[in-house]
């Protein structure tokens, strides 16, 4: 056998290419944000980045208000989602399948064009663009994300369970409260994730949906680094990503994230 | 003293369908206080249906269904007084040993205090003390089926419902569970309702056996009335071991069977009628041919099964099963001998195939959603409903399920000592009855062809 057949013939080396992109494109990025949220223009190690981003109401509020509208995307996105993934779980799978395409469809036209949408549908309605457009343009983009992982923990869920409940005693609100509202856990806490991540972040819909009237958090960063001051939009966005990791930690603590269930 | 012996569980006329497939049918079954009840017969004959029925899973199609002399057919599950024990166990796994049992308890609002001393109480019962604050992940297949009793048991209930709950245990768990649950029924003194494939888990727990066949109630009855006295083939086949031939009713305690005229203990059947005889194993003596033998011929195997050793011997054209504690060799020549009351007689449920048709004109007929050539009828005006029979044994059947007139699946083999008997079930949902002398699975998918000289027409 020659040498190139045996690296193509080990299977552990198709990774390759794979470990080298993510060296590339995902770990140096990183290690390059650290770098300069912790350097000056000049390349000395520094706190000021850290330091001017607490002496700014304005870059603190921001990010407190981005954390807020986060948390309502994501509330508003489990209270509607729950109930949609209950249906569809428990629906006929010929029905369920339409159901789940209807759900899928939206995803295939790009967020921008959608966002877009939802404008010119607000124009039309004549509804003020501002904080509710936010909100309902976050919840639309960001709900099928909630579905899916709640929708696939449901779906998973052993029937006998139910039934075990029932037979111990429990009416239908009392199987639902103790039993498939903490088995189905897992699959709010990955959808909990997949909304609550990208919102904090967003900046796109933000400027559209309120005519740049509204900043968020993620608009603060893009528009620090658009404008060249690269070590403090480096350190913004290494604030954030310390949040997100926090909100993980979190989440991926109890050992039902072990079973998975959801979509992680 | 009335009520006591009112039966605590009833089931009337009660029959159940999902869609076109009928589970049950007609089920028909009283369950007296404080009795272990078994249900029993082989995968998809509609045991697990009827106790989910009385659990309240599933709502009957049609008929009643009472507890304690209350009406529930309508009731949902968690307003019946039975609880059930899952065969895959259902423990709730966000839950420890403490919070499942206390599942039910806690439904009721019972003060905390009366909880935790009724948990514990049922955690000694199943042999679990301490066990409370472990994960039920972390459990054992045993120890789980133990939590899962007392889950149930710690409500109190009239009656416990069992589904398959040992079936996932290996055999020396097995064992040691059934005696267990004896005496566990024995302790609590209320109703068990078990049901299981095993035919020996059946006859070692049960009060009464419940035999279950295609969603029908096969035979009710005391395990050792099921064992001694089963009702039909199906029932001798299915519980224990044993042989079961053709024979002829000569006389009263006369019967014909394998060549030999034998003397049985059983009456009133007439002169000259076709029965089933049973003989179990172990009822037949084995010996060197002498005088005593009734049957003579060669054992064709014998192995050895621990207590004793299962022979097979070929006399004339019937083979026949021995037990006995003596091994003969192979090829030897024995002599086979069965007292009296130890040959069971089984009226035959039919002689051969009827099927109800309609004569179209003097040489076809059409039953089983087919038109059949036949011999010429006369007398008969074409287009009259007409009865059809047909021999077993005239019956053929293909491999090839495109080469018959009709299709149909084998559901039942019944081995009779030289040819074996099947029962197909046709595409048309009538039962065809065959022998043959091949060989064929239960589930095979066979061409049915049946030929024209083989076809009786008379008036029904």
């Amino acid at each position: 056998m020659n040498p190139l057949n045996a690296v193509f013939s080990a299977r552990k080396n198709w990774v390759v290419p794979y470990v080298v992109f993510a060296l590339l494109f995902v770990v140096l990025p990183l290690l390059l944000i650290v770098v300069y949220a912790f350097t000056d223009d000049a390349g000395h190690l520094t706190l000021a980045n850290f330091g001017k981003f607490f002496d700014h109401p304005e870059a603190v509020n921001t990010f407190i208000y981005s954390i807020g509208i986060a948390i309502i995307t994501t509330l508003g996105c489990v209270v509607l989602g729950y109930p949609a993934a209950w249906i569809l779980s428990r629906s006929r799978s010929s029905y369920a399948q339409t159901l789940i395409l209807l759900f899928i469809l939206p995803m295939w036209v790009n967020v921008l064009i959608r966002t877009l949408a939802t404008v010119a549908l607000f124009d039309f309605c004549q509804l003020p663009l501002g904080e509710g457009a936010l909100i309902f343009g976050m919840i639309y983009n960001f709900l099928p994300f909630m579905i899916f992982p709640i929708y696939n923990t449901l779906q998973k869920m052993d029937r006998s369970y139910i039934e075990a409940a029932e037979d111990l005693g429990a009416n239908v609100t009392q199987v639902f409260w103790k039993v498939i509202l903490p088995l189905s856990m897992p699959g709010v806490v990955s959808g909990v994730m997949m909304v609550f991540m990208p919102t904090v972040s967003t900046f796109a819909i933000a400027e559209l949906l309120t005519m740049n009237n509204i900043k968020l958090f993620g608009t603060t960063m893009q528009e620090n680094i658009n404008n060249s001051m690269w070590n403090y939009g480096a350190a913004l966005s290494l604030i954030m990503l310390f949040l997100i990791a926090a909100t993980s930690l979190f989440s991926g603590d109890g050992k039902d994230s072990e079973k998975g269930g959801g979509l992680w | 003293m009335q009520s006591d012996n009112r039966p605590i569980i009833e089931i009337q006329q009660v029959s159940k369908s999902f869609g076109e497939k009928t589970a049950l049918a007609d089920i028909n079954l009283s369950v007296k206080k404080g009795e272990f009840v078994t249900i029993l017969g082989p995968s998809g004959c509609g045991k697990t249906t009827l106790l989910r029925l009385i659990a309240g899973f599933h709502d009957a199609s049609s008929g009643t269904i009472r507890i304690n002399g209350e009406e529930v057919t309508d009731t949902p599950p968690y307003r019946r007084p039975v609880n059930t024990v899952f065969q895959k166990y259902a423990l709730f796994p966000h839950l420890n040993v403490f919070d499942n049992i206390a599942f039910g308890l806690k439904l009721k609002k019972l003060p905390k205090p009366e909880t935790e001393k009724k948990v514990k109480a049922a955690l000694k019962m199943v042999g679990m003390t301490d066990y409370e604050y472990r994960d039920v992940d972390s459990l054992s297949g045993g120890q789980q089926q133990r939590v899962a009793i007392a889950r149930a048991i710690v409500n109190e209930p009239e009656v416990l419902l069992l589904d398959e709950p040992l079936a996932a245990l290996d055999l020396k768990m097995r064992k040691d569970m059934q005696m267990e649950l004896k005496e566990m029924h024995k302790r609590l003194g209320i109703t068990f309702v078990y049901v299981t494939h095993d035919q020996e888990e059946a006859l070692t727990l049960s009060d009464t056996i419940v035999v279950m066949s295609e969603g029908r109630v096969q035979q009710i009855g005391t395990p050792t009335d099921i064992y001694n006295e089963p009702v039909n083939a199906f029932v001798a086949d299915f519980i224990g071991e044993s042989n079961i031939l053709n024979g002829t009713m000569v006389d009263d305690c006369r019967v014909v069977c394998c060549g030999h005229e034998f003397e049985c203990v059983d009456k009133g059947f007439g002169k000259n009628i076709p029965v089933d005889v049973v003989i179990r194993p172990e009822d037949l003596y084995i010996f060197p041919v002498s005088d005593a033998a009734q049957l003579t011929g060669t054992v064709q195997s014998c192995i050895f099964k621990g207590v004793h050793y299962e022979m097979v011997v070929l006399c004339g054209r019937y083979e026949i099963m021995v037990q006995d504690y003596h091994a003969f060799e192979v090829g030897a020549e024995v002599g086979l001998l069965v007292k009296p009351f130890d040959i069971h007689i089984m009226r035959k449920e039919r002689t051969c195939n009827t099927f109800e048709g309609k004569l179209k004109d003097t040489t076809h007929v059409e039953f089983l959603g087919c038109v059949f050539e036949c011999r010429p009828v006369e007398g008969i005006p074409a287009g009259s409903p007409v009865t059809v029979e047909v021999d077993f044994d005239r019956v053929q059947l293909q491999d090839d399920a495109d080469d018959g007139m009709l299709t149909g699946e084998v559901k039942f083999i019944l081995y009779k000592g030289d040819h074996y008997h099947l029962t197909v079930w046709s595409d048309w949902d009538e039962n065809v009855f065959v022998d043959t002398n091949d060989v064929w699975d239960d589930g095979d998918q066979v061409g049915i062809t049946i030929p024209a000289d083989a076809i009786r027409i008379r008036k029904p």
